[in-house]
């Protein structure tokens, strides 16, 4: 039968290398309140740990369509300065970033 | 003018009634007498509004009769806008004026309509009460201490209060139902792929659908009409023909077989809720159709299937706001790392960070087959779910949301609160079926939504069972008294 299995606690140093992942600062005084929140949330999802799907496929489409290709060419005209027009830094055709290389 | 129905509308159009100008100012100067109180628009475009009207109205004087010419709408602020600010609800859109027309919006161009604006949302339609948005809460018309529901609240709002005739919403969890339920409006979310996602802001991928908001089941198979089908720019978008969804809609209903799911009515429906939808029901019954006791067993698991799902496609759409290209950038960053993080700490609210860090959770090495592989196991059985009880009916009908419109503020303390106000809705995303809401009387003068659950691509069924019950009932005529009257 059905077996909960509880997959792990969330700490608060998990949560800020997390954020450092997806490059969200959470600023310091914030940081417990955010984990709390999201420990919450993890709780809500360990209920899919007491499913047994060890003979299901896993789903990523809902109509379980593939991805369609298309052909290999050039269809779309060379739209540069319409793009970067909204661009916050740009020069030369180039987008502006900090230094990279020191 | 405000009052009529858009076939009604676009009869007086052909008539030389008003003209497509008159019908737009008049719009115009509801939205700005009024939303202040409902605050559901993020931009309202009246130089093109009028632009685009006296465009119909130089068809319309032509002798063309393409049905919504002239027709006013409002987008919500997800759908790419060329020239006009499409913000998604965010500060980190906040500057962003695209260079490109969504398919949706290009189609609703061609079609004749005047756009006047841009609807309020929730931030990247992350919430269930248009509360998250950077630009303030959208209200309830019908009780403004109370959320239009989210997270197209604002398109829903602005449609209920009768700015606009009609309104575009998506929906990912529920994001046109509930909302549509919450102000006693028609939506219907559309199968997966049936509507073009090119130049929707991405939330959820493989749930992500674009549809009709409107007051009657009649107006939203005009609006489907002109926006469903084929777009060889979206590679999930589907090549099943597009059927003309006005077509079915006077079918009587005699033979039909309703499926009511026996989780959508137990604990946890609110009891004058309930009342609400077994009145509906039984009108459909009085119609001819046959009401039958069916289970959706994993119900209950959407919830948990959605939350790992949604953030996780979230956390990799949403890595594309990086200051770089477009959208905020912060000022002075010290490096590229700076650049990244503090543009998005920054540009990014509370409930969007949440869902990238779970959804960044889900994905990472270690916990991706317990929590997203595992996700999309119990997805597969929730679809089988509605497949196996599609062998026995042709619809399935249940309340949209466990009860009416929440107050504002009610349950933004309480992320897991606000998630289990969509336990009725996401089950069909992650099936990928079209779903609608139907208004079904009001609890304490607050709306009350009849939901129906078709099988894929099955679009014509619902609007034909929701406009026989429009036709049987005056729930969808009831208006919110006006603001400040």
């Amino acid at each position: 039968m059905l077996t909960v299995v509880k997959v792990m606690t969330v700490h608060q140093d998990d949560i800020e290398k997390l954020a450092e992942l997806a490059r969200v600062r959470i600023p310091v005084e914030e940081a417990a309140e955010v984990t709390a929140r999201i420990a919450t949330i993890l709780g809500l999802v360990d209920q899919l740990q007491s499913v047994d799907t060890a003979a299901v496929e896993p789903m990523a489409n809902p109509l379980d369509a593939v991805q369609r290709l298309r052909v290999d060419a050039v269809t779309e005209a060379n739209q540069r300065e319409a793009f970067q027009a909204i661009a916050p830094a740009v020069e030369n055709g180039l987008y502006l970033v900090p230094k990279v290389i020191e | 003018m405000h009052d009529l129905s858009v076939a009604a509308l676009a009869l007086g159009l052909r008539n030389r009634d008003f003209s497509s100008t008159e019908l737009t100012r008049h719009c115009l100067q509801r939205i700005r007498a009024l939303d202040p109180h409902y605050n559901s628009f993020i931009s309202v475009d009246e130089v093109g509004a009028l632009d685009a009207a006296r465009q119909a109205d130089t068809r319309l004087a032509a002798g063309e009769k393409a049905p919504l010419l002239g027709i006013p709408l409002a987008h919500k602020d997800i759908f790419c806008t060329s020239g006009l600010r499409t913000s998604c609800g965010s500060k980190m859109l906040d500057n962003f004026v695209p260079p490109y027309d969504a398919t949706v919006t290009r189609r609703l161009r061609d079609a004749g309509t005047v756009l006047l604006g841009k609807t309020n949302m929730d931030e990247f339609a992350m919430g269930s009460s248009s509360e998250t948005s950077f630009y303030g809460s959208s209200r309830n018309p019908w009780d403004t201490s109370r959320v239009p529901g989210g997270s197209s609240g604002g398109s829903a709002a602005a449609v209920a209060a009768r700015l606009a005739p009609l309104a575009t919403g998506t929906d990912t969890g529920g994001s046109i139902r509930q909302p549509a339920a919450f102000c006693g409006i028609t939506g219907l979310k559309p199968t997966y792929g049936r509507v073009s996602r090119l130049g929707m802001v991405a939330y959820a991928s493989s749930l992500d659908q674009g549809g009709p908001m409107a007051r009657s089941a009649e107006d939203c198979a005009l609006l489907l009409n002109a926006i469903a089908g084929f777009d060889p720019q979206d590679s999930t978008s589907s090549e099943q023909p597009v059927e003309d969804y006005t077509a079915q809609l006077a079918q009587p209903l005699s033979g039909l077989r309703i499926g009511l799911p026996r989780e959508y009515f137990g604990e946890g429906l609110e009891q004058a809720t309930g009342e609400r939808i077994r009145a509906a029901l039984a009108l459909l019954e009085q119609q001819g159709a046959t009401l039958v006791d069916i289970a959706l067993p994993h119900t209950g698991l959407s919830i948990p299937t959605y939350y790992i799902i949604a953030p996780a496609e979230a956390s990799t759409n949403l890595s594309r706001y990086d200051g770089v290209r477009y959208g905020h950038r912060c000022e002075n960053p010290r490096n590229l790392h700076d650049l990244y993080t503090r543009s998005r700490q920054e540009g990014f609210g509370d409930e969007v960070k949440r869902r990238i860090l779970v959804g960044t959770y889900a994905l990472s090495a270690g916990y991706y087959d317990a929590y997203y592989r595992k996700a999309q196991q119990v997805r597969r059985l929730i679809r089988q779910d509605f497949l196996d009880a599609f062998t026995d009916v042709d619809v399935i009908a249940g309340p949209t949301t466990p009860g009416p419109a929440f107050g504002l503020g009610a349950k933004t303390n309480d992320p897991v609160a606000m998630y289990l106000e969509d336990v009725y809705t996401l089950a069909v995303n992650l099936a990928g079926l079209p779903a609608m809401s139907v208004p079904a009387g009001q609890v304490n003068g607050l709306p009350v939504g009849l939901q129906l659950i078709g099988q894929h691509f099955d679009e014509s069924r619902l609007l034909n069972v929701a406009h026989q019950l429009q036709q049987a009932s005056d729930w969808h005529l009831q208006s919110p008294p006006e603001a400040g009257l």
